[in-house]
């Protein structure tokens, strides 16, 4: 743990009606850093952000940013952070600029600041030329960079972005990855929450992997790469049916199988291929082999499988 | 890049909690008026119906009506006031599950501005449609034949009525649209309780036409007690005790509507 953590969760629970969305969740995000929280469609990213954007109450547990406690001290909360949820929230028939200028006002800049402040992430964002077409006009890319200046326009020192990306294209999304490096190392604390294993592995420091409300694991990419072991060996099939069968045949490695292909985690280097061609002597010929470094996407599956079938899923920070 | 992405080094305001709720108040209010000017398509469509229904009523069905010693029109178009604001009403439930639905209501709520001030500025734009919609009634109304009786004053002070009551109606609806995430359903929802509203009233004919029952309900609404202080305010007659009547309802609807209205916004968090 940072010595002086900006975001602090501690043992979050909340509920919606029977469904459980948070199950104790803790976790810190240091001065200075990007968490990535990752999990799963339902696994209470969504929630989390709300909570800390005090837009959600939790019925258990605290939750603090710079010190403030998100309910208590809600009012002091919002003058320190910068939101964007799931979905751009300006206004379509207002420009660019008018809904730039209403966060600003409505974020407690004076009418000049406001102004000097919105051309300012305009043309940062590549959207000084479209500053005066209503936002209707834009594309989800423009939005979305739209949506993400608001959330900075009273230069927050912490920032929560609910899924940045989700439903950009790719140059856009790289675009969003630039600005958000940019923010930090200009000195912003973000929690960022994500479905994309890459993104997280991009952007973040840290990252948080939740299922079900619960911590499963917590550390930098790097370390969570480490665990899964130091390459992936990935196979392809000219058909699911060989597939299937080369899975049978390697079942002692614990390969996972999409379609035609197979992934076998955890083995190490060149050595693993030579293993596992060996082993499928005799068997399915496969089309391509491939030796990969193991994303965060292997790490996922590999923690949440594990913390599906065991009981306790290790929600200890 | 970095002024823009150093953090706290914008200057921000502390104001009071009053002064912050009266500026927000402006902001929102002035955002939903220009949403609504670069969306003319929804004040047409909120000047079609009255007008639809001042031109059944005068020229379909205002033959078969008779009120004993005044034209019919003349009667008619005060429940067309209180039917316009009735329903200019409903937007406020539109405008805010629009807001819902695009996030912009859950933006506004992590920003450090007034919680009143998100209500206010919806039912304040509303209110500026009701009054657009509403003179252009009026307009409408002497067209066809409409004249009022008691002096422009009087007038002046029904419409005064009339808004009044559209405003107090409009708080009545923030619960709907707070509660719904889909604006067509908002409308869906509060198109039930205009029709009860309006056609279960003295709007368009006498009180004393419907069966008994329907009187008792149609009586003790605040659609009739509005209607019934604007037509002597239109037609002359006495008008005080009416009037009364028809402020307290409006007041009392406004008093209660904010309470829960607010109550309904804290609760959003839960």
């Amino acid at each position: 743990m940072a010595d002086n953590p900006v975001i602090v969760a501690r043992g979050l629970q909340k509920k919606y009606g029977s469904t459980v969305a948070l199950d104790g969740l803790s976790f810190d995000v240091p001065a200075g850093s990007v968490t990535g929280l990752l999990g799963p469609n339902g696994s209470g990213k969504t929630t989390t952000v709300a909570i800390f954007s005090t837009s959600l109450r939790p019925q258990g547990g605290e939750a603090t940013v710079c010190g403030f406690d998100v309910v208590s001290q809600a009012a002091e909360v919002r003058r320190q952070i910068g939101f964007a949820g799931q979905f751009a929230a300006v206004d379509p028939n207002l420009t660019g600029r008018e809904n730039l200028r209403l966060i600003g006002r409505l974020s407690r800049l004076s009418r000049p600041t406001a102004r000097q402040r919105c051309d300012e992430l305009l043309e940062v964002f590549g959207l000084t030329a479209a500053a005066g077409r209503t936002v209707r006009t834009y594309s989800g890319g423009m939005r979305r960079r739209l949506d993400i200046a608001a959330a900075l326009v009273h230069q927050p020192p912490v920032l929560f972005l609910d899924e940045p990306t989700t439903g950009l294209d790719p140059e856009s999304r790289r675009q969003v990855w630039q600005m958000v490096g940019d923010l930090v190392r200009g000195g912003s604390t973000m929690l960022l929450t994500t479905q994309y294993l890459e993104e997280a592995d991009a952007l973040a420091d840290q990252v948080v992997i939740i299922d079900r409300g619960r911590l499963i694991e917590q550390g930098t990419p790097h370390a969570l790469r480490q665990r899964v072991g130091t390459a992936v060996v990935r196979l392809t099939f000219g058909d699911e049916n060989s597939a299937v069968k080369a899975e049978r045949m390697l079942a002692g490695s614990s390969p996972e199988r999409h379609g035609a292909t197979l992934q076998i985690p955890g083995a190490e280097g060149s050595s693993a291929v030579v293993r596992v061609i060996r082993a499928l002597d005799g068997g399915p010929d496969p089309v391509a082999v491939e030796i990969r470094e193991p994303t965060l996407d292997d790490v996922f599956l590999s923690l949440t499988s594990k913390a599906l079938i065991g009981k306790s899923a290790g929600g200890a920070t | 890049m970095t002024s823009v992405a150093k953090p706290g080094t914008a200057r921000t305001e502390r104001p009071g909690w009053l002064w912050m709720a009266v500026t927000d108040t402006v902001d929102v209010t002035w955002r939903n008026l220009l949403s609504m000017a670069r969306t003319p398509q929804v004040l047409l469509f909120s000047l079609i119906q009255p007008v639809l229904f001042v031109l059944l009523f005068r020229y379909a069905f205002g033959g078969a009506i008779k009120i004993p010693g005044i034209p019919y029109i003349d009667y008619l178009m005060p429940g067309i006031f209180a039917q316009t604001v009735a329903f200019g009403a409903l937007g406020t439930a539109v405008g805010l599950s629009t807001d819902v639905r695009s996030g912009l209501l859950e933006r506004f709520r992590t920003l450090p501005m007034s919680r009143l001030a998100i209500l206010a500025g919806r039912t304040f734009a509303d209110l500026a449609r009701n009054l657009v919609v509403l003179l252009f009634m009026v307009g409408m109304g002497f067209a066809v034949g409409f004249r009022i009786h008691a002096g422009v004053p009087a007038f002046l002070g029904a419409l005064g009525l009339v808004v009044l009551f559209g405003y107090a109606l409009s708080w009545a609806f923030v619960s709907l649209g707070l509660r719904l995430s889909n604006p067509e359903a908002a409308q869906a929802a509060g198109v039930p309780i205009m029709f009860l509203l309006v056609f279960a009233s003295s709007a368009f004919v006498p009180l004393s036409t419907m069966p008994g029952w329907l009187q008792t309900v149609a009586g003790h609404q605040p659609l009739t007690a509005l209607v019934a202080a604007l037509r002597p305010l239109v037609l002359g007659g006495p008008t005080a005790s009416y009037v009364l009547v028809s402020l307290a309802w409006s007041g009392g609807m406004l008093v209660v509507f904010v309470a829960l209205a607010l109550r309904q916004y804290q609760s959003l968090n839960r």
